[in-house]
């Protein structure tokens, strides 16, 4: 039977430099093929030839045993292919139904052909939504739905197109437990129909639980592919870093000292945490974990001091933290946050403007920045976060992958000599490699003297990592647990206990 | 899952409401200052008067709702008049064929902006910048800088009126009207929209954006023609320094109507709004007799406070959009 696509010796050259080369592959018909590879390792461009954005420089990809050469989105759409990206390409200010028929409007018949026909267009779209089970009015204005079921209706849009092959590019990234269970019974619905899948994920056990296929990235080559039964998670690692991961946590090289960096005294603000109280030692990484809404993170922006506490203090060896952000990092603070486009870098600036930019005070030299100091600075971080970049100082912060930008961030807080490490979901969107090499470089600043506080919603990563946890919920500090004491279930119990009586007494 | 109303749609519903309110608390306030000034004459004047800035409003607020800006329109208004002008004056063409010229005149003068923006890429702001300076100085070059007479039959039109309603009301009453449909209604209007609330996802859903953002600037550069048109209509002479600096009373309708600067939010209710409520302060001033030179003082705060409360509203709109991990706590 004629796979529905083939790719046969496709590559794609940037200026010479391979992103994809001599990719071989046949997607069969009414699957679901799970593609993962780490960042970089050319599954962007790979969709992105797919998609018609970028023109293949070898070979070429058939499409039901045509030859198949897209030059540009609107091709690929007419082919019957679809995109579900990340970022959702949605049009937050028009209504469900406008968004599911925007590239093909019904129109009124007779001599008002130009009008729109809105009853049609709401009828119509009714009836798909109602296909995905999604219990939303046509009319409703999309800024008001959920990222899930925003994400739900660019099914939906895919669906009325016909389309025969769907990719979901990191489709659960934003979406909550229900949304993404929400989201695979329409994925398993799309192969009940026979349609074909592409699912491209991180999240190596979604792939386990959705994927008929797996095919895998690494450098722009297919390195592995076969039935989802050959590929354990253990293999699928395996195959993508090309290496044994021996774990993906490095072993604590340190133990931590007696001393106190951060201790948090009865720190409350109403409504959100109650008598926070917990003290992070020096070489110590002390985790913080609690369910959504447990007031994790909202004690970590206080302690960042975006928001105000009420009551209670956090003082950082000895000192009270006061003020605003500025202020915090001054007096020893350093904020690795989840947030890296928005909060934590200069996306179109250059890596070392980035790595050098908080320390920019200690550059200054003559009648200007001392740029010879700079460079050296620079590169000597390079090395202590062993990022992977060509030009220090040419190469925007933006053309890097997840992974070192999160090197990134670390590494430009290294020059301020911080005595305390705030890293809020630091491997968040990072794949399996450069996390390890994250949680190396944690380690090792852990080993130098540095206090570090992990706030993460992966529990794995946290037993992983941290000396002690601690565990809250409902913005209480519920339970406290040391390396030697961490159990998943007990650690997940006390998540859960605090929610739970709070529930029945409400 | 309740019906609530989404929060841009509360926002917005909040603006536009925020605009109309404005505008009952200007007429009041001038009301109360000055009889006169509700008088049923005075009221019909400033809608008549409000038809100029309005019509080219209806233009902006097109060129508004994909994020753009046409800062040409002033220019526009003066080069399109003054082309019909010259043919009706040295070419003895009537008024019909003298409208049309005009407006074929501002639809070519807006489609080189669009060619600019859209086809080679410069930012709406500079072009039409640019454009500003230029289409006036072809018009003075054209005329020596002298002043043109348009032939009596021109104010014949102007000063007519339809069913006791005057020309230039039923042409800003018959612009609005098609603009709204075309918004509301039509292909183009949603692509628009869509355009305006994220330009990159619309090229990627394989909308004609190039099409899209040129066809605004067609239209902004066509009803600015027209409003030229309209004016010197009833005046029937065409100045040096007609229409300069009028850009802003024209954004500054369609902002106080309540169309974002940054795209994607208002309709042609705004330019119908925006434009009676500048009106409305400009008469309201001359009524109350408030020192001359403090006017356009006046004017330029209550551009400032629209501007303002647009950005406001911008940024609540970006927070809202901000990727939401866990329930507000309440």
């Amino acid at each position: 039977m004629t796979p529905l696509l083939r790719f046969e010796g496709l590559g794609k050259d940037w200026f010479g430099v391979p992103a994809v080369r001599d990719l071989s592959l046949d997607i069969p018909e009414g699957q679901v093929i799970g593609v993962i590879g780490e960042n970089g390792a050319g599954k962007s461009t790979l969709m992105n030839m797919i998609g018609g954005i970028v023109p293949p420089t070898h070979g070429r990809m058939l499409w039901r045993g045509q030859p198949y050469a897209p030059q540009g989105a609107a091709d690929a759409k007419a082919a019957g292919i679809a995109f579900i990206h990340q970022e959702l390409n949605l049009f937050t200010n028009l209504s469900v139904a406008e968004n599911l028929f925007i590239d093909g409007f019904p129109r009124r018949p007779g001599l008002l052909r130009g009008l729109i026909d809105r009853r049609a267009m709401r009828d119509r779209a009714a009836r798909i939504l109602a296909r995905l089970a999604l219990d939303i009015p046509p009319d409703r204005t999309l800024d008001s739905l959920s990222p899930g079921e925003r994400q739900l209706v660019e099914i939906a849009r895919a669906l009325h197109r016909d389309a025969a092959l769907i990719i979901f590019d990191e489709p659960t990234t934003s979406l909550t437990h229900r949304e993404t269970e929400r989201l695979f019974q329409a994925i398993e619905g799309l192969r009940a129909e026979g349609r074909t899948v592409i699912y491209i994920s991180h999240i190596l056990q979604d792939v386990r639980r959705l994927a008929d296929r797996v095919a895998v990235l690494r450098d722009g080559r297919l390195v592995g592919e076969g039935t989802i039964a050959e590929f354990d998670i253990p293999r699928m690692i395996r195959t993508m870093i090309g290496r044994d991961l021996a774990a993906v946590y490095p072993p604590r090289t340190s133990v931590p000292r007696e001393v106190p960096v951060l201790e948090v005294q009865g720190l409350s603000a109403p409504g959100v945490i109650e008598n926070v109280s917990f003290t992070v030692r020096e070489g110590e990484i002390l985790g913080l974990f609690g369910l959504m809404g447990s007031g994790r993170s909202e004690t970590a922006r206080i302690l960042m001091g975006l928001d105000p506490a009420e009551r209670g203090e956090a003082r950082l060896r000895g000192q009270p933290l006061t003020g605003g952000p500025r202020d915090r990092v001054r007096q020893g603070l350093a904020f690795v946050t989840e947030n890296r486009r928005e909060e934590g870098l200069m996306m179109d600036a250059s890596i070392r403007d980035n790595l050098t930019l908080p320390a920019i005070e200690r550059f200054r030299g003559g009648l200007g920045l001392d740029r010879d100091r700079i460079a050296d600075v620079a590169q000597d971080l390079r090395e202590t976060v062993r990022l992977k970049a060509q030009d220090l100082g040419r190469q925007p912060v933006r053309a890097l992958s997840g992974g070192n930008q999160q090197k990134v961030v670390i590494g430009k807080w290294l020059p301020t000599e911080p005595r305390l490490f705030i890293l809020d979901e630091p491997t968040r969107g990072v794949d399996v490699g450069a996390r390890s090499e994250i949680y190396g470089i944690a380690d090792r600043l852990a080993a130098e003297g540095a206090g570090l506080l992990v706030i993460s919603s992966e529990l794995d990563e946290l037993m992983g990592l941290c000396d002690r946890i601690v565990v809250m919920s409902r913005g209480e500090v519920v339970a406290t647990f040391d390396r030697r004491d961490f159990e998943e279930r007990r650690i997940i119990a006390a998540a859960f206990r605090e929610a739970t009586s709070a529930g029945e007494a409400a | 899952m309740t019906a609530a109303v989404s929060p841009q749609g509360a926002l917005d519903l909040a603006t536009r409401m925020g605009a109309v309110l404005m505008l009952v608390a200007i007429v009041l306030i001038f009301g109360a200052l000055t009889p006169g000034f509700l008088a049923p004459d005075s009221l019909a004047n400033i809608i008549k008067q409000s038809s100029f800035i309005g019509i080219a409003a209806v233009g902006m607020v097109f060129v508004l709702l994909t994020a753009g800006i046409d800062l040409s329109v002033g220019s526009v208004m003066y080069l399109g008049p003054l082309v019909a002008g010259l043919l009706m004056r040295d070419a003895g063409v009537g008024v019909a064929l003298g409208l049309l010229a005009c407006v074929a005149t501002g639809a070519v003068l807006g489609a080189i902006n669009a060619v600019f923006i859209v086809g080679l890429r410069v930012i709406p702001f500079i072009v039409t910048l640019a454009t500003l300076f230029l289409y006036r100085g072809f018009g003075t070059w054209l005329v020596e800088s002298r002043q043109l007479d348009f032939p009596d039959s021109l104010r014949g039109f102007g000063l007519a009126s339809v069913l006791g309603v005057p020309v230039p009301i039923v042409i800003f009453a018959i612009i609005a009207a098609a603009a709204h449909v075309i918004l509301r209604h039509t292909v183009f209007g949603r692509h628009v929209y869509a355009f305006g609330n994220d330009p990159l996802a619309a090229q990627k859903a394989g909308l004609p954006v190039r099409r899209i953002q040129a066809g605004v600037y067609v239209i902004s550069g066509t009803l600015a023609a027209l409003s030229g048109f309209v004016l010197i209509s009833q005046i029937g002479r065409l100045d040096a320094g007609f229409g300069e600096g009028r850009e802003f009373d024209v954004i500054a309708a369609a902002v106080l109507g309540g169309a974002s600067l940054f795209g994607g939010i208002g309709g042609a209710g705004s330019a119908v709004l925006g434009a009676i409520t500048i009106q409305a302060v400009k008469a309201g001033l001359v009524f109350s007799g408030v020192n001359l030179y403090l006017q356009p003082l006046l004017q330029g705060a209550v551009i400032l406070v629209a501007v303002f409360l647009d950005g406001l509203r911008e940024a609540r709109l970006r927070s809202l959009r901000r990727r939401v991990i866990r329930p507000r706590a309440g």
